[in-house]
């Protein structure tokens, strides 16, 4: 490249992109202005994602909590059609995230699997988003003259961690049952995994979720679980990938505020399983006079 | 009534033609100081102390204000540090129950009156509004100016209204709402704000709440200086209440700088400055708690009402 910044191949300016997280539907750089290298496996410089501040985050819960109601009483069958919408915006951009993982030091081949995994389960979780009701609900019999129904809710906002070997899928199938259960959710990308969260904002920019029902944040971790765990109106939390240590100080932040918290294994194992929804509602059980 | 020509012919109404960019770059600048830690505690008590805590609804029940006047007592539970509310801002009718649900407190009870909130009645169904809250025992009268009147060019006709709310008000204290959302400009807010001053107004208020936009700084700001110069030519402290569209402590404490600023510690009391809300306190609240715990808060932990 030269001076003037023209490429001397194209001759024309190059459109080098900014990776923004996604807060309440719009793209933002960290209010706290900090940045983060991303570099390959090789040391090789790939270039800055934001660095969240705590103020980031809670300007993502407040944004979150705005949309909770909402998007907790839209259809089933409607959150299932946004997220199918959701697996048809990346299946249209599948190559470009088989470039940024191949970029971040996956094979071609594994790039290719790890998109095609994270499109199938999108669908997958769409799937769900009106049946875990049916599987997870019932009712009950009493020896009474009353119905007994035990009925799914949403936790309400739900703090997710996603972890770094598989950037992409950790992040949807962190994503797609909170958000199919009817929460809204704040992810945290860290390391590498940046780059593609970042580029998956802009999958869940246009399927049509409402704003702030995904917020993606990136930064480091040691800087953000602390604060999820602790702050008063985050419902649950979920981690992928945590050490003995961190999960210790989560479980013990979690309870104190009565948080849920989920730690889950970075292996990918139950990526397809109902019962992840389960892990972020809320059974509740009502009594309803026969005939009344 | 004869009085009235008395009142409207003191008017001294020069202009005072406000510059908006200046302004509006005032408020900038005032907006970027950061109070934190322990001058935001004292500052966020300072400012809950200042509150009307308020309820205006048609569907406002005699449970819902005396629920209200319980949490004008006592903003938080687990809390003893914290101060009572200044005053409860109901309708005329729930004034008798605010006043036996507030008794034996120092909180006043403030009653909308004058056809609020568009003011479009009679001033005698006004007059009769005012005295009939006044006798079910308001401390304080929030009237509202004809807009109307003032847009066409009837200054005196404004000021005449409001000397003669004062006159029905009796010992009440007598709060004028500009209702500045309806004035279009800065200018004007500057003039309805000479003319309550010059009418007999112990505060000047920007909004009923149902208008927007209501209580942006901006307004708040001119209404200020239109306060000090008020100050400086009669000696007499006019109060000022911004109320409406204060969203949080963040903006709340902005309002106790821009007073400190433009008119000075004197005015830094509740018999002077009032901050008219119904949410705002949860958020001042919560940031309180978050001083206390270290920990952020959530609505779900606080009183809804």
């Amino acid at each position: 490249m030269s001076g003037n910044g023209v490429n001397k191949k194209s001759g024309r300016l190059d459109v080098r992109k900014t990776y923004k997280m996604l807060i309440g539907g719009a793209f933002v750089r960290s209010e706290s202005g900090r940045a983060l290298d991303v570099n390959a496996p090789g040391g090789k410089w790939l270039g800055h994602v934001c660095r969240a501040s705590r103020k980031d985050f809670r300007n993502a819960v407040v944004a979150a909590r705005k949309a909770a109601s909402g998007w907790a009483n839209t259809t089933p069958y409607l959150k299932g059609q946004i997220l199918y919408r959701a697996a048809e915006m990346l299946e249209g951009r599948a190559t470009t995230f088989r470039e940024v993982l191949q970029s971040i030091g996956f094979s071609p081949s594994a790039a290719k699997t790890e998109v095609t995994q994270a499109i199938d389960l999108l669908v997958y979780y769409a799937g769900w988003a009106d049946k875990y009701l049916q599987i997870f609900g019932s009712v009950n019999p009493v020896s009474s003259p009353y119905f007994n129904f035990s009925v799914t809710e949403p936790m309400g906002v739900v703090a997710y961690v996603s972890g770094e070997k598989r950037p992409l899928l950790d992040l949807v199938s962190g994503i797609a049952p909170i958000v199919a259960g009817g929460n809204t959710v704040i992810t945290l990308s860290t390391g590498r995994a940046a780059v593609a969260a970042m580029e998956l904002g802009e999958v869940l920019a246009t399927s049509d979720f409402p704003h702030g029902v995904i917020n993606l944040l990136c930064g480091l971790r040691e800087e953000l679980v602390g604060q999820m765990a602790t702050h008063m109106d985050v419902n649950a939390l979920v981690t992928q990938g945590a050490d003995a240590k961190e999960c210790a100080a989560s479980r013990g932040a979690c309870a104190l505020n009565l948080k849920r918290f989920f730690p889950r294994e970075a292996n990918g194992k139950g990526d397809e399983d109902p019962y992840r929804i389960l892990d972020t509602v809320e059974i509740k059980t009502t009594w309803h006079p026969v005939g009344g | 009534m004869s009085s009235s020509l008395a009142v409207s012919t003191k008017l001294n109404l020069q202009a005072h033609p406000v510059d908006e960019v200046g302004i509006r770059e005032r408020v900038a600048r005032l907006a970027t100081r950061s109070i934190k830690k322990a001058s935001k505690v004292e500052g966020l008590k300072l400012a809950l102390s200042m509150v009307d805590l308020t309820t205006l609804e048609g569907a406002d029940t005699p449970g819902k204000v005396r629920q209200l006047c319980t949490k004008a007592i006592h903003l938080h539970s687990g809390r003893k540090d914290l101060p009572m509310v200044a005053a409860v801002c109901v309708y005329p009718t729930m004034v008798r129950i605010a006043r036996e649900a507030l008794q034996g407190t120092p909180i006043q009870v403030a009653a909308v009156a004058t056809a609020f909130p568009s003011g479009m009645n009679p001033l005698a169904v006004k007059l009769e509004d005012t005295r009939y809250a006044v006798a079910e025992g308001a401390h304080e009268i929030d009237m509202v100016i004809s807009r109307g009147d003032f847009l066409r060019g009837d200054y005196a006709r404004v000021a005449d209204e409001i000397g003669q709310v004062k006159g029905a008000c009796g010992k009440a204290h007598l709060k004028v709402i500009l209702e500045t959302g309806e004035l279009g400009t800065l200018d004007r807010v500057r003039l309805a704000s000479d003319i309550a001053m010059q009418s007999g107004a112990d505060f000047i208020k920007t909004s009923t709440g149902k208008i927007q936009p209501a209580a942006t700084p901006e307004v708040v700001l001119v209404m200020l200086q239109a306060i000090s110069d008020f100050y400086r030519k009669t000696g007499k402290r006019i109060g000022m209440k911004p109320a409406g569209g204060i969203a949080n402590a963040k903006a709340a404490l902005n309002l106790l700088i821009m007073v400190r600023e433009v008119l000075g510690p004197a005015w830094l009391t509740p018999s002077l400055f009032r901050i008219g809300a119904s949410k705002l306190p949860n958020d001042m609240l919560m940031q309180l708690e978050k001083e206390r715990t270290g920990v952020y808060q959530g609505l779900d932990y606080f009183s809804n009402d």
